[in-house]
């Protein structure tokens, strides 16, 4: 039973991806969005870019993991598609997984460019793959469900935009993109904490910089997971 | 005869709006079914709610045995249905659109290609298979989604509207396949607002309006409902003005009207008069051109029994245009 339903999961990511997220536009749309980030800020501050690198991979992967999830679910939901899923001999846990799965791994796709580029363009040395690895997989994941989760209460893709932009941007200047979380007001530090960018943003941070980060770099990943 | 769905108390409520309303009947096995009612009538929410897109408010169903509410998976995987839009997924080809229903309804590797090609001649698509569905036309799309359906070989179809929005002759070829599985066994369940399509598809048509059944039964029963008297047409030349009221003197004929050049004799066994109704146009020198009964159609049954004038039943729904993903 557990691997059949694997199975359907497999097939509804796939067809997401062969669909929607590996077209060129999308692709480029993607691959866009990091170098124009890492750009506009080596420009800005050539000496500082270390800094911020982990703030603008996290970055990077909440915009293509949250925007794709939304828009593919709405427009199924404007074209009546999403109902074939919902009429198939499927349980609710597979298609929120496989869809998760699908926006998921274009996010993560997106998520280890940007890490390519800022490794062969900068020298970044990864002191830490592992927890490098899980954060990656744990924000692509957990900022797809937020994606899943815009798309549930709109009909209209531009509303999926906007309610999207409800969301990430206070993450964009909460949760220490481009400066630190515990330098900020008390009450903006407790608004930080209860989002998940902190926690990828810390964990990736650990990951690539030696300097310690607000806490355990797998305390990060274990809050991450919870938030998935 | 087993019966393929049931339905006990089955409702539906949206806030004070009751869309369907305790509605209960079986479907036998093998049986083309019809669900008519005017438009809002509460056809399209009770197929949601037995697909598992919508649950109900209270009542039961079950498919093939299972129920809807207390295994809706199990329920789900002897069933196909076709909704009223043609959803299939735009950015992919009729072959990949088939493939995907046989991965998800749970079809052997082995399988797929061979049944994706089965389904793509007999719906007379497979030289346009590796086409996008967004490319196709509108009857074209509707055929394809029909095949989709039918991916799994399901013992019973649901069919949303099928031909709304289709020209006379894709609306034709639907309603052969429609045969066509009706001859394989197939349970069929068809929702319409097309009271001539429902009168020559179905085996029994069920009437909801305003989200009650009226009246479940074979069209010739429903007819045979309405039909209180009987109409004889004649046509007859010369014909005089005089002539309804000469022939109301004969014994049998309660009523004589002239419509469009032809005379309608009316009584509860008005052929039963028929000899001496000739005998009195023999005698007048007139020549009886033709003559027929006039029967009640199922439009009439239909306006009887729900009071909805028969002409809103006629005008075509507007298409919803899905397909697009």
């Amino acid at each position: 039973m557990m691997r059949k339903e694997i199975k359907k999961i497999y097939y509804i990511a796939r067809k997401d991806l062969k669909a929607y997220y590996l077209k060129p536009p999308l692709i480029s749309w993607g691959l866009m969005l990091p170098v124009v980030f890492i750009l506009a800020f080596y420009f800005r501050n050539p000496q500082g870019i270390e800094e911020v690198i982990p703030g603008l991979v996290g970055l990077t992967i909440l915009f293509s993991a949250t925007s794709m999830a939304a828009i593919v679910i709405t427009f199924e939901k404007r074209t009546e598609a999403l109902e074939r899923l919902l009429m198939a001999p499927l349980s609710l846990r597979t298609i929120l997984v496989g869809k998760t799965l699908g926006s998921a791994f274009f996010g993560l796709l997106m998520g280890f460019v940007s890490m390519v580029l800022v490794t062969l363009f900068f020298g970044l040395k990864i002191t830490n793959p592992l927890s490098l690895a899980l954060a990656l997989i744990l924000s692509s994941v957990s900022f797809a469900l937020i994606g899943i989760l815009i798309s549930v209460g709109v009909r209209e893709i531009f509303e999926a935009m906007t309610m999207a932009n409800f969301f990430r941007f206070p993450m964009v200047f909460l949760c220490g993109v481009f400066f630190p979380v515990n330098a900020m007001p008390v009450i903006l530090q407790v608004v930080g904490f209860c989002l998940p960018l902190t926690y990828s943003v810390d964990a990736l941070r650990q990951s690539l910089l030696p300097d310690g980060g607000l806490m355990h770099r797998y305390l990060d990943l274990l809050i991450l997971a919870g938030f998935t | 005869m087993e019966e393929v769905i049931c339905l006990e108390g089955l409702s539906k409520k949206y806030g004070d709006l009751v869309a369907v309303d305790a509605v209960s009947f079986s479907v036998h096995e093998g049986e083309i079914f019809g669900y008519l009612g005017p438009n809002g009538a509460g056809k399209t929410t009770t197929i949601r709610m037995l697909v598992g897109l919508t649950r109900p408010t209270s009542g039961e169903a079950t498919l093939n045995g299972v129920s809807i509410l207390k295994d809706p998976v199990r329920a789900k995987e002897t069933v196909g249905v076709v909704p009223e839009a043609s959803n299939l997924y735009g950015e992919l080809t009729a072959w990949e659109n088939l493939v995907y229903m046989a991965q998800l309804y749970g079809l052997p590797k082995k399988e797929w290609g061979a049944r994706a090609g089965e389904l793509l001649r007999d719906f007379g698509l497979i030289e346009r298979k590796d086409d996008k569905f967004q490319v196709f036309s509108r009857g074209m799309k509707r055929r394809l989604t029909i095949a989709a359906a039918l991916v799994h070989r399901p013992r019973l179809l649901f069919l949303d509207e099928p031909t709304t929005g289709l020209d006379v002759m894709s609306a034709r070829g639907l309603r052969q396949v429609i045969r066509k599985l009706k001859e394989k066994g197939v349970t069929v369940f068809l929702t319409t607002h097309l009271i001539q399509e429902a009168e020559e598809l179905c085996d029994r048509i069920a009437i909801i309006v305003k989200g009650k059944i009226r009246t479940i039964d074979t069209p010739a029963k429903l007819k045979n409902q309405v039909q209180e008297v009987e109409i004889l047409e004649m046509k007859v030349h010369p014909l005089f003005d005089s002539l309804p009221k000469e022939m109301e003197s004969i014994p049998g004929v309660e009523k004589a009207t002239l419509v469009e050049g032809k005379i309608h004799l009316i009584g509860k066994s008005v052929h039963q008069a028929l000899p001496p109704i000739v005998a009195h146009l023999s005698g007048k020198k007139m020549q009886i051109l033709s003559i027929q009964t006039l029967t009640p159609s199922l439009e009439d049954a239909f306006v009887k029994l729900t009071g909805v004038d028969g002409e809103i039943m006629r005008v075509d729904k507007p298409q919803k245009m899905g397909g697009g993903g």
